[in-house]
């Protein structure tokens, strides 16, 4: 299933903060957007620029676990967890709904094995008022 | 008609071999379920396919007919696929002159600029191939790693293990395999490992 976030309405000219919520399937987990193997792949969420556009991505403390290959601990994700988004509507945006494109990628293991790395697209409708 | 009388020679022989078959039926039903092959009628023909391995050689797994293949599909950002690696590295020294190889088939996506680094960097001493969709759907769609397939001689599938599993559990099959009498292989389709679903999911 895709993630959704929640219709907002922003003010041309001002910001505003979007939280998108996850959960993963039990006994799961994603990598932290700061992995330290850089061959492990990173949670990562991106939002296309334009008239609203993306200032920072904020991503919540990981926890961490004790694994076999990995000599020190390795900060992960999982069960529920938002991710949150601080966006600049620019002064010149037009009333009305606009749809901000944005992507999710991220990797999933679990202790015994892991799933492809997948791309979400998601979608954010942002409602510009003056 | 009378029925002919069994010789002390024949009673012994029939005696003895069953003996034998039920020596062999308790030291298979004492393996732990997750140690046990398939039976040599219960395996399945591999499906062939052709990659290309680090150095740029083409390989068929159909020239390793003969040998016991262990065949992994793995990637480098696959943390219990890391695990694995320096048990088959042992397997691939310990058996290799045993008719014996490692085939690791990596599944990433960034193809040889990912992999090559760590082959190199991990010294991988067995051939690593680079993977494609169209290998992964030959086994049913490759989703989770790590998959292996122990294959025997006459290129069959012997077992099949999804994740992680125990080192002993490999290396006890690699060896009832390399032990086995060579057999007549049977063609045929293989089982079609289950596909892994979306995991992420808003709330």
């Amino acid at each position: 299933m895709m993630p959704k976030p929640e219709p907002v309405v922003a003010k041309a000219g001002g910001t505003v903060e979007v939280k998108l919520p996850l959960q993963l399937r039990e006994g799961y987990h994603v990598n932290s957007n700061m992995p330290p193997d850089s061959y492990l792949i990173p949670l990562r969420l991106t939002w296309d620029a334009g008239a609203i556009t993306a200032s920072e991505v904020v991503y919540p403390k990981p926890s961490v676990l004790k694994v076999e290959f990995f000599s020190g601990p390795l900060p992960v994700f999982s069960g529920r967890f938002e991710l949150l988004t601080r966006f600049k509507v620019a002064a010149s945006a037009q009333p009305g709904l606009v749809n901000v494109p944005g992507k999710l990628r991220y990797q999933a293991c679990n202790e015994r094995m892991c799933l492809p790395p997948k791309t979400i697209d998601i979608t954010l409708p942002v409602s510009v008022t003056r | 008609m009378q029925a002919r009388k069994p010789s002390l020679g024949s009673i012994r022989r029939w005696t003895l071999f069953g003996a034998a078959v039920a020596l062999l039926v308790a030291c298979t039903s004492e393996l732990p379920e997750e140690v046990r092959l398939k039976s040599a009628s219960q395996r399945k023909a591999t499906p062939d396919f052709t990659l290309k391995d680090s150095t740029g050689a083409t390989v068929k797994l159909s020239d390793y007919r003969g040998k016991v293949v262990l065949l992994n599909f793995w990637a480098t950002w696959c943390g219990p696929c890391k695990v694995e690696i320096p048990w088959f590295m042992d397997f691939q020294k310990t058996y290799k002159d045993r008719d014996f190889a490692v085939l690791g088939v990596s599944m990433d996506e960034g193809g040889w600029d990912d992999v090559k680094p760590y082959i190199d960097q991990h010294k991988i001493n067995y051939r690593v191939l680079l993977g494609n969709d169209e290998v992964s759907h030959l086994f049913g769609s490759i989703d989770s790693l790590p998959t292996t397939l122990i294959i025997d001689r006459e290129g069959r599938i012997a077992s099949m293990h999804l994740g992680l599993v125990a080192k002993s559990t490999y290396q006890k099959q690699i060896e009832q395999l390399l032990e086995a009498p060579r057999d007549v292989p049977k063609t045929g389709a293989v089982r079609a490992p289950g596909s892994e679903f979306a995991l992420l999911r808003a709330n």
